[in-house]
């Protein structure tokens, strides 16, 4: 569209972040991607989220959206003439809010548990909760290819930044999702087949490298 | 439109369970309140919300929703001949959007937190509690552009959002002497309070206070109870 001025403050290795890339991919949308450097935030990111402080932020025509499923519904709203990222039912569409806002209450938390694990216990502890959720999840998913049903959608979208933190879940707490959750890694192989995730998701070898030195600035060890 | 199908499993005191109701209220479709006391997780409610076993829930037919937000935005999107809930401009949306989001995930969790608390550690959450507000005034500022609510010159998404939490806000006023509600600081937000209470979609939905006050003096005096 002429004149549109499109901006993602972004972070590669964000799984929030992940959620806008594939959406603005999904409608086809040229933007600018302005990396973040966390530890310094930069002036634009303070000035356009004073808030939170965090990534991902869309600043569409100098506006600023934040919060990643709130900046995907805008995304799917304002281009509503193609790639619908939400279902066309309200109750389809509340469902898909419902999940996505489950993904955000429970998956975070555990998986912060995991990787800032102290020792083995804490790990331990993580991993428990991180694998309920996940067989929660693969229940929600059951024998469809994606959580939209027959299409790529916005619960996919929610989780699959996800993804490339499995191996680093794994790696941390000693266990295998896809020993627990074949269903769901399976989907995440078939999300990858699509351009717009497998563009636009982070190396899993990368997230773990990432991982690891923040870790070891913190001067966390692994017995 | 067929509405008496409509249910609302909830609890009259919960800003969760008003946000709901109100949004009914606006689009005026007819409802069977079922009360639930969100303390006794029973069947019905644990069947109602298996995976957060929270009020509300709203029952719409063979539907089930949860999620306060959710439910008002799905209300919002059934029911299309009545007022509208959420602004039509999708910037508008985002911003009211994120504003609820911020109450509910980092504004409201406050006064759990202030329950509990005592001596500096409950002035440092009054603090962050009056801060919110501040946020909240620059919110109301720019979304009302100078109209009487969040949503402009009717009640919409955000006013619904806070409405439910004034009782709550106001009990603490009361109770702990916060002045939360001082009008030196938050002069727009409280003069959408006292608006709210003009309003037919929301003022007999917002829970009293002092009534508040009375069952959070009986629910403490219950759990000191059953610790000793």
């Amino acid at each position: 569209m002429a004149g549109e001025e499109l901006i993602l403050l972004n972070f590669w290795a964000s799984m929030f972040a992940a959620r806008v890339r594939i959406a603005l991919k999904e409608k086809d949308l040229s933007y600018e991607e302005k990396e973040e450097d966390l530890p310094n935030k930069s002036p634009l990111l303070l000035k356009m989220n004073p808030v939170h402080k965090k990534v991902p932020v869309l600043i569409h025509n100098g506006k600023a959206v934040c919060e990643s499923l709130i900046i995907v519904e805008y995304i799917d709203e304002m281009w509503s003439d193609r790639a619908p990222l939400l279902p066309s039912h309200p109750y389809a569409r509340a469902q898909a809010r419902f999940w996505a806002d489950f993904i955000d209450k429970k998956l975070f938390g555990a998986a912060t548990k995991i990787i800032w694990s102290k020792n083995k216990d804490e790990a331990e502890e993580g991993k428990k909760e991180l694998i309920e959720i996940l067989k929660q999840l693969e229940g929600v998913l059951g024998d469809k290819p994606y959580f939209g049903e027959d299409v790529f959608g916005f619960v996919d979208m929610a989780l699959i930044g996800y993804y490339v933190w499995f191996q680093t879940y794994e790696n941390c707490a000693d266990f295998s999702i896809e020993g627990e959750c074949p269903k769901l890694m399976e989907w995440g192989k078939r999300c990858l087949e699509r351009e717009s995730v497998s563009t636009f998701l982070a190396h899993p070898n990368k997230v773990y490298d990432l991982l690891m030195s923040f870790r070891n600035k913190l001067g966390l060890d692994y017995v | 439109m067929v509405t008496s199908n409509v249910k609302v499993l909830g609890a009259w005191p919960s800003p969760f369970v008003s946000r709901v109701r109100m949004a009914l209220k606006v689009k005026s479709v007819d409802y069977e309140l079922i009360e639930a006391n969100p303390h006794e997780k029973t069947e019905l409610l644990i069947k109602s919300n298996p995976v957060h076993k929270k009020i509300p829930v709203l029952f719409h037919g063979e539907k089930r929703i949860c999620e306060s937000l959710i439910i008002v935005q799905y209300i919002d999107e059934v029911w299309t001949d009545g007022p509208n809930i959420l602004p039509s401009d999708p910037y508008d949306r985002a911003i009211a959007r994120f504003w609820a989001a911020y109450i509910d995930e980092k504004w409201f969790p406050l006064f759990q937190l202030l329950r509990d608390a005592q001596g500096e550690e409950r002035r440092a959450v009054v603090q962050k509690i009056s801060e919110g507000l501040s946020l909240l005034e620059g919110a109301f500022v720019d979304c009302s552009k100078g109209k009487a609510f969040f949503g402009g010159n009717n009640v919409g998404y955000l006013d619904i959002a806070l409405a439910g939490c004034v009782g709550w806000t106001r009990a603490c006023d009361i109770l702990l002497g916060a002045k939360f509600l001082d009008e030196t600081k938050i002069p727009h937000l409280v003069g959408w309070v006292e608006r709210l209470y003009s309003d037919s979609s929301v003022k007999d939905l917002m829970p009293d206070p002092h009534i508040l006050i009375e069952l959070y003096k009986k629910f403490r005096a219950m759990s000191e109870a059953a610790s000793e």
